[in-house]
């Protein structure tokens, strides 16, 4: 058997210290870096108490991926899109989705799908890996229009089963579409785990076969994910095509809130994970370096539950839409016949 | 004017787009060097370059995931699927992705593609090579379909096609590519999306067929027009949005439906041109709505698609039990 050797990029260790030089962030990005990752728990976490409370619908937990996706979106230029998952609520908010739009989508508010003009984000596609192919063929597009950009794809461990996710880039390796697949490899695709995914040693190595550059980053380290989707960005915006990065982190959280992780995952494992929580450890950093105190520890938890909490509230006043707003939007002009069959008529 | 097949009449439609807009390109297997399996892009590759007449890996869903994307992003991408039957491998990318970007995104994002394929039998293809699959489009919200029976109706679409700012699907009646020619005007126009033809004028019967199955009307209507019974023919053209007025229009001047379709009976979009005839028109009509279509079975070996095949024997066999009732 061929095996390929996959080093593990690692920037920060979890004790909060650096294991080689640090990337190019300087204080403010490093404080607004932590800022938003703790932002997107604090949301998590409400969300799930208020699902918890039936007062929002099914949720998807993001807890412990944090700096998987903020990492990655820190890398990203604002008119960049960024191609989520239902689990890429961190991700979106780094990149300018508000909150009170994150709500209605659990909400199951129509407007829920729809990310706020000029924020470069796509619509969740929820079909595992579906969006694959879609964001190689915006990233091609953007390639064919001359611009300079380059795109990045949320998916998780269990997509990279899907023929979508090899189409997706095996298109993208012979267009040299600029964008980076990012595998949120969260150990867990509902019950069943990585090993049964694949009997590949990684994910990253997938990216051989394609002709792709490939890399393993811990996914707990958002400095690491930073540096790592940095790099991957910057040769697809150069024409250098895509990169598959496997961010190897691990889903805190029940894959939805109808979904019991007791019944198939350990305390063990779970205890052992949380010691790897990728908010402790950016903390850490920030307090070697004098850059964060408990005070401002204690501030930014405060803002942040009075932001998600009015974000919540903004998100039940937004008025409701009918079956009639929906009608318009199935095709540009809406058949008759559809407005026959709403008016009894047919 | 010029007197074209309906692949002439395809290839000079794709190539008018593509000078006119930029952002329109081809894409699938064998389009681009090879100029397609049927020569449906033939010079284009020449013309246009490999970025705008694409030659793509082997596989459908990643054509139409990927077309999907281009089409999000401002391109104008026109997939060429080798045969119908092949979508059955794009189908998720068609149905729950291509179909609802705009649905889902409240318009914030649009899908422009078309999707060009060859279906229907009569051509001794291998399995897979002959199917017809237009109810499965008419029953996915989002999506359009159009079936051209004519050159000059194939280029207008196609046009019609590339301009419409949803998916539209484009089934090409194989077995008409090459077996009549037609006056096509040479300029660009396009033929209405959502408007169906009056084939022939006719006092008795409404047939009602679309795509392969036009000629096979005409020749039964013209079987019933030698026992004296004068049949209206609509060619459909489009099957998604269906031209519902068209249809009970003339129901309510013959009395009587007949629906010919390629695909097989059940479930097919000629029930739901029955049902509609039921719901709109059942005080006009003198004798019940009668279907006539393939066989409820997978479509046969070449050997015996002859067999399966609606005959213009078969449609005047309904056409005289309509008027016989």
């Amino acid at each position: 058997m061929i095996t390929v050797e996959f080093p593990r990029r690692e920037v920060l260790r979890p004790d909060g210290t650096l294991v080689g030089p640090m990337p190019n962030l300087g204080p403010e990005q490093l404080r607004d870096l932590y800022r938003t990752m703790v932002t997107a728990r604090v949301f998590d976490q409400r969300a799930l108490n208020l699902q918890r409370q039936g007062r929002i619908g099914t949720f998807a937990p993001a807890a412990g991926q944090e700096a998987a996706q903020v990492g990655a979106v820190f890398a990203m230029h604002r008119d960049e899109w960024l191609f989520p998952t239902y689990r890429s609520h961190p991700a979106m908010l780094a990149h300018g989705v508000p909150l009170e739009r994150l709500f209605l989508y659990p909400l199951a508010h129509p407007q829920g799908g729809v990310p706020p003009e000029g924020v470069a984000v796509y619509s969740i596609a929820i079909s595992i890996a579906a969006h694959l192919p879609h964001a190689t063929g915006a990233a091609w597009a953007s390639r064919l229009r001359g611009e300079r950009k380059g795109f990045v794809a949320l998916f998780g461990d269990g997509a990279t089963s899907e023929g979508d996710f090899h189409e997706a880039l095996n298109f993208a390796g012979v267009f040299k579409a600029p964008v980076v697949f990012l595998c949120e490899n969260n150990g867990w695709a509902i019950s069943v785990p990585r090993e049964h995914q694949t009997a590949a040693e990684t994910i990253a190595q997938k990216a051989v076969a394609y002709g792709l550059p490939g890399e393993v980053v811990d996914g707990n380290d958002a400095l690491a994910v930073y540096q790592a989707v940095d790099e991957a960005l910057e040769r697809a915006r150069e024409g250098g095509g895509p990169t598959l990065i496997e961010a190897q982190t691990y889903r805190l959280g029940p894959h939805t809130t109808a979904d019991d992780p007791t019944r198939y995952r350990s305390p063990e494992l779970l205890s052992e994970a949380e010691r790897k929580d990728p908010i402790l450890r950016l903390r850490l950093l920030l307090e070697g370096r004098d850059l964060w105190s408990e005070p401002d520890e204690q501030a930014l938890r405060e803002e942040a539950a009075q932001a998600v909490k009015d974000a919540y509230e903004r998100a039940q006043a937004t008025p409701a839409m009918t079956l009639e707003d929906l009608a318009a939007h199935v095709y540009a002009e809406e058949p008759p016949y559809l407005r026959r069959e709403m008016e009894g008529l047919a | 004017m010029a007197r074209l097949t309906m692949i002439q009449a395809i290839n000079q439609a794709l190539a008018q787009a593509m000078e006119a807009d930029e952002r329109v390109m081809v894409m699938g297997e064998d389009v681009g060097r090879n100029g397609g399996v049927f020569r449906a892009t033939d010079t284009l590759f020449d013309r246009f370059g490999p970025d705008r007449a694409v030659d793509t890996p082997l596989a459908e869903g990643g054509i139409v995931g990927t077309a999907v994307g281009l089409a999000v992003y401002g391109m104008r991408p026109v997939v060429e699927i080798q045969f119908m039957g092949f979508t059955y491998q794009a189908f998720s990318q068609l149905v729950a992705q291509a179909a609802r970007v705009r649905y889902r995104s409240l318009g914030r994002y649009t899908c422009p593609m078309v999707l060009r394929a060859p279906y229907g039998g009569g051509v001794k293809a291998l399995e897979l090579h002959s199917e017809t699959l237009e109810a499965r489009a008419l029953h996915t919200p989002g999506l359009k379909f159009v079936t051209p029976s004519t050159p000059h109706d194939a280029k207008g679409l196609i046009l019609a096609a590339i301009e419409d700012p949803d998916p539209v699907i484009v089934a090409e009646p194989l077995r008409l590519y090459r077996s009549h020619r037609d006056e096509v005007p040479e300029e660009r126009y396009t033929v209405p999306i959502g408007k169906a033809r009056l084939v022939r004028e006719g006092t008795d019967v409404t047939l009602i067929a679309w795509g392969s199955q036009v000629p096979t009307a005409v020749a039964a209507a013209d079987l019933a027009a030698e026992a004296g019974i004068r049949v209206e023919v609509i060619d459909l053209r489009t099957i998604v949005p269906m031209d519902q007025d068209a249809i009970i229009a003339s129901v309510e001047k013959t009395h009587r439906a007949v629906i010919l379709q390629e695909a097989p009976v059940m479930g097919g979009v000629g029930s739901e041109v029955a049902a509609l005839i039921s719901e709109r028109a059942i005080l006009s009509l003198e004798a019940p709505p009668v279907r006539v279509g393939g066989y409820d079975m997978p479509f046969p070996p070449a050997s015996l698609e002859e067999e399966y095949l609606p005959t213009p024997e078969r449609v005047k066999a309904a056409i005289d039990r309509v008027c016989r009732f």
